[in-house]
């Protein structure tokens, strides 16, 4: 389907005991495009992110990473080959500034954590690529505030920028806006946005229907372990397999 | 009033001392989740070590006793990332094994030791000055407890200079508060834990060097007494704070000798329900994280 597809996932299944908890995905992200997983509670959307991102192996199928086989490589391998990803829960260090965070960050690119007797400060270069990288996210303004005391959004924001310090090329988002204050939305998808228009792979977990619908390229719809349908949003909002599942498990 | 600005700067000198071993310990417990009860051998080994080649450059001399400082800070960061490399790294993650491992490592040096310079603590020379008292408004106050304390206000200085300016200090920093999270960011923490442990164990040498100053002999138990004081300031600190290891060695310190002089030599009891009373009312320590 793509020249190059930045990730490609073969006939994945994931079996715990007895428990089939993934069965059968096969799926293709493009370069460059961003793909969004929707499915009910328990459909295996963490699941996959976790079989992607190398948090769990998966008992068949492969993962392929811009053609590479990375199916049993672990997480900080993939990391190195460039590919990042969020959390549900938000994940900074609220101890650090904000600043301090996103350098850390860039220090795992970098390698700037090989040479114990530098003094690095201002001015060097995972300064600059954390300021470069807080300005993407609009959060440079809280560059020496401690990450601890910023809104949830805020926390999510520089969550972002210090993927982006990462250089990911595929970035897997985890339900970016959950917990996320109404008055934060816009921001955060406006900040997403600009993270798929800079040319990265996106792929991303999120229960707000409306932003997802109308961000993503395409929709992957899970269902029990099986991947039910990946289409554009308005191709799987009208399929009725899909409406089934989703009205089957209204509460 | 002098007996109470005496018994003040003796505590805090004390407190120096225990500074210098419970630093390492709260960033070694706080960093990697191991309580080293090894500890208190780097910091005899440290002592005996540089008692041995200061007193060949020139026993009881300044020269004699700065160059026993240096190597025992040697001795205590070499031995320490040793300790890290070869018994602490290959069970990493499992706390239970580490733990044992260090105990049995803290017991069978004291019988090394023991085996080399006896059981009995062997008295020291020391510079004439640090014999002697310098009066502060009325109060004697002997000269080593000077040493102890600017030796312990340096040391802080540069272990804080370290962890908040340089790219392995944000790494400690960061890995202090989630280990796993450093981890999911690509970057390999090991290398920081073997920098901590030898960090913590500079520390504890100097301290061991100090400790013979301050007692005025050195002896294969030194550590393993000190190390006892170094954990209660520890976990009244808050393991894995460094400036709460800080506060609460002056504080224990001076506790002690206050309760030492005035309540009958019951200095270590009231550590003890100091220890007790912190642990009731803040589990965590004075500055310890709070768990979420």
């Amino acid at each position: 389907m793509f020249d190059r597809p930045a990730l490609q996932l073969d006939a994945v299944g994931l079996q715990i005991g007895g428990a089939r908890i993934l069965h059968d995905v096969t799926l293709q992200v493009g370069t460059g495009e961003m793909v969004g997983v929707i499915g009910p509670n328990g459909a295996g959307k963490t699941t996959l992110f976790n079989i992607i991102s190398g948090v769990m192996i998966p008992t068949s199928g492969t993962v392929r990473l811009a053609g590479n086989d990375v199916t049993g490589h672990k997480v900080h391998q993939r990391a190195r080959v460039g590919l990042g990803r969020t959390f549900q829960t938000s994940s900074v260090f609220a101890g650090l500034t904000a600043g301090e965070n996103v350098r850390l960050a860039a220090q795992s690119k970098l390698g700037g954590a090989t040479s114990p007797w530098r003094f690095p400060r201002e001015g060097d270069e995972a300064a600059g690529v954390a300021r470069r990288c807080l300005e993407e996210v609009g959060l440079v303004h809280h560059i020496g505030t401690k990450a601890g005391v910023l809104s949830h959004g805020d926390k999510r924001k520089l969550e972002i920028a210090m993927l982006i310090a990462t250089e990911p090329e595929v970035v897997l988002l985890d339900e970016p806006m959950a917990g996320v204050g109404s008055g934060d939305v816009a921001g955060l998808v406006e900040v997403i946005r600009r993270l798929h228009a800079s040319g990265r792979t996106v792929l991303m977990v999120e229960h707000h229907m409306e932003v997802l619908l109308g961000l993503v390229d395409r929709v992957a719809v899970m269902h029990h372990g099986e991947l039910l349908a990946i289409d554009t949003p308005k191709a799987v909002m009208a399929n009725s397999q899909v409406q089934q599942a989703y009205l089957g498990e209204t509460v | 009033m002098s007996t109470v600005l005496l018994l003040l700067i003796t505590g805090i000198g004390l407190g120096a001392l225990y500074f210098l071993v419970a630093s390492g310990l709260s960033l070694i417990y706080g960093l990697m989740g191991v309580l080293n009860f090894a500890h208190g051998s780097f910091l005899t080994l440290a002592g005996f070590l540089g008692w041995e080649v200061g007193r060949r450059i020139g026993d009881g001399s300044w020269a004699g006793l700065l160059t026993g400082m240096l190597v025992g800070l040697v001795v205590g960061a070499v031995v320490a990332a040793l300790t890290e490399l070869i018994f602490i790294r290959p069970l990493y993650n499992r706390h239970i094994e580490q733990v044992l491992v260090t105990v049995g490592l803290g017991l069978a040096s004291v019988a090394l030791f023991e085996g080399i310079w006896g059981t009995d603590p062997i008295q020291i020379r020391l510079p004439e000055w640090l014999g002697g008292t310098t009066d502060v408004l009325g109060a004697n106050i002997p000269n080593d407890r000077w040493l102890l304390i600017a030796t312990a206000v340096v040391v802080l200085g540069l272990i804080v200079l370290f962890l908040q300016r340089t790219s392995y200090g944000l790494v400690i920093r960061a890995g202090v508060e989630n280990r796993t999270m450093v981890t999911a960011l690509g970057i390999d923490v090991r290398r920081a834990f073997t920098i901590v442990f030898a960090i913590g164990g500079a520390a504890a040498g100097l301290g061991g060097v100090l400790a013979s100053v301050y007692y005025g002999q050195v002896g294969a138990h030194q550590g393993t007494s000190l190390l006892i004081y170094a954990f209660i300031v520890t976990v009244i600190g808050g393991l894995g704070s460094l400036t709460g290891a800080a506060i609460a060695s002056v504080l224990v310190a001076v506790i002690q000798q206050f309760a030492n002089f005035y309540l009958g030599g019951t200095g270590d009891l009231a550590i003890v329900l100091a220890l007790a009373a912190v642990l009731l009312v803040r589990p965590t320590g004075l500055m310890g994280k709070v768990k979420h």
